[in-house]
This record gives C-alpha cells, sequence and structure tokens, in this order.
C-alpha cells in the first residue's frame, strides 16, 4: 500500500514524522489534510520548510482528500496521510472504504483530555469517535515512532499502558 | 551573572532536553549562564508551544534558535515571528552557534548571521589516516 500510514499528530508536519518515520519508511511524499491549512499560503509555506527537498507534500482539504484518495493511494512511492484532530481522519474514515487503518501519533494535553497514553490524550468526545471509528471497521492503534510498541485502542482507552 | 550582555536574553527551544543540555554546555565552557533561556517541546502540541514562545518574546526575546528546521518548536517561533518581525529565528543551530553568540555584539540580527557561520564552519568530517604498512 503506498500510503504507509495514516496518522493523527496534532504537531502536522514535525521531526517525528520527516525524520523519525520518514526515514525508516522511505517516504517519497506527505498528503496534509487540513482544512485551514489547505486555505492558507502562508500556513503552506511554513510545512514546506520543514520538508526535505525529496519529500513531496500535498495540502489538501477534507474534501479534497476524499476525492483525490485513490490517486494518492495508487501513488507506486510511499505516503503518509497526516490529520491534526481525530475527526477529521473520522471523516475520512467515513467517506473512504479503502482507509481501514489509523495510527494515532500525538494528540497532546489540552484541557478537559485526560492522559491516556505519554503522547495521547483525549476528551470523551474523541474517545467515543474513537470507539465509533473502531466499531465501522478502523483499525486503531497508538505508536509515537517505528520502534516503538503498537498499542492497540482498547488498551489506549482503558489507560492501562501509560508509559 | 554578566554585565555586558546589552541585549534581552534569547530562546533557546527544542526537542526533549536538547535546550537544557546545550545552554548548560554553553554555561559549563562560558561561565556565563545569562544569555539564553530555554524551552521544551515535550508533550506540547503546537499551539501550546507557541504560547510558549509568544511569553518569551512578551518579555523582551528577539532572537530565537531552534534545533530542528521541520521540528514543532521552528513552526511554532515561526507563528509567533509573523507577528513579531522583530524577532529573528535561526534552525539547526549547534554549540559552536551558540558560543559565538554568547559573545556577539549586542546586534541581535547580525549576531544571528555570524553564529549560523560559525556553527556551519565548525561541521567537518574528520577520517583516520590508514598506514600503508
Amino acid at each position: 500500500m503506498p500510503i504507509e500510514l495514516h496518522r493523527i499528530d496534532d504537531r502536522l508536519i514535525h521531526g517525528q514524522v520527516v525524520v523519525g518515520w520518514g526515514q525508516p519508511l522511505e517516504l517519497r511524499f506527505l498528503v496534509l489534510v487540513d482544512d485551514e491549512v489547505a486555505a492558507s499560503e502562508w500556513e503552506q509555506e511554513l510545512y514546506r520548510m520543514g520538508v526535505p527537498p525529496d519529500m513531496r507534500v500535498e495540502f489538501v482539504s477534507v474534501a479534497q482528500a476524499v476525492e483525490r484518495y485513490a490517486k494518492f493511494a495508487a501513488d507506486p512511492k510511499p505516503g503518509m496521510l497526516l490529520t491534526g484532530d481525530i475527526d477529521t481522519m473520522a471523516r475520512l474514515c467515513a467517506a473512504i472504504p479503502a482507509l481501514r487503518r489509523v495510527n494515532l501519533g500525538g494528540v497532546h494535553h489540552r484541557a478537559g483530555r485526560a492522559q491516556k497514553l505519554r503522547y495521547i490524550f483525549l476528551t470523551g468526545a474523541e474517545e467515543a469517535e474513537l470507539r465509533a471509528m473502531a466499531a465501522s471497521g478502523v483499525e486503531i492503534s497508538a505508536q509515537d515512532l517505528p520502534a516503538a510498541r503498537v498499542i492497540p485502542l482498547d488498551s489506549i482507552l482503558t489507560g492501562e499502558a501509560i508509559a | 551573572m554578566s554585565d555586558s550582555v546589552a541585549r534581552p536574553q534569547a530562546l533557546v527551544i527544542g526537542h526533549k532536553d536538547f535546550a537544557i543540555g546545550i545552554v548548560s554546555a554553553v554555561t559549563a565552557i562560558t561561565g556565563r549562564d545569562d544569555v539564553f533561556r530555554t524551552a521544551s517541546n515535550y508533550g506540547l502540541d503546537t499551539r501550546a508551544m507557541e504560547a510558549i514562545v509568544r511569553d518569551a518574546i512578551a518579555d523582551g526575546v528577539t532572537m530565537i534558535f531552534s534545533d530542528l528546521p521541520a521540528g514543532s518548536t521552528t513552526m511554532a517561533a515561526r507563528r509567533a515571528q509573523r507577528d513579531f518581525p522583530e524577532v529573528t529565528v535561526v534552525t539547526g543551530v549547534n554549540l559552536p552557534a551558540l558560543l559565538d553568540y554568547a559573545f556577539a555584539a549586542p546586534d541581535a540580527a547580525r549576531a544571528a548571521d555570524a553564529a549560523v557561520e560559525k556553527g556551519r564552519a565548525a561541521m567537518m568530517v574528520a577520517r583516520g589516516i590508514v598506514r600503508a604498512d
């Protein structure tokens, strides 16, 4: 599968994505799905600055991602699809039947969120959204970096895997 | 503390303990602990990191050194810089660059250029000599 990882990470493009995953997976493109970033040239320039020259970045809205997903998935080069929040990924999963595996890479502390892992904090609504995604057949696990342990959703939600 | 510094502290931001570590090295080498303040992105999302950067700017910081061009630290600094064009951001910082800045003249913008030049020049590859015998 050319899109190697569908990742939720509120830092979007940053060191773990570009270096931590980008190098071992030899990623050649990133699809950043974010309505706000897709509408802002300035934000796009900011994120582009952090990406090596051999890595392409596509900035798309949710609607554009749904429309172009098959094309991204058909790319022979390995890539990663990124969203900054759970809701955006849930909308993609609902609209793209082929998107059946999601990586929780970083949802950090904010008021109203409870800690589930070192790098995952969730509100009740976000927990419910993840459960609904899982119930619809999406496999969800947390893993911040390739060498880290893969933690399935059930273990995340019980908080038993906090480390 | 030295009284020779006529500019506000610079902010060093990075992943995990990068900033504390590299600034402690500056202090160990120069004896000066008044040039830099530090922040880490550990456990923070980009907005929280940006809030820390904005707080530093509100305190008078106009020079920011970050570790990784692609890092969330740099993203946060660049976002804050958008509202404060007097702020200079240097990415990919290393110890020689910070040492140079620690002793530079008060003109922060030119000091940044000089520090970057010093940091780049300090990078080298030293290979062992293979003896023929």
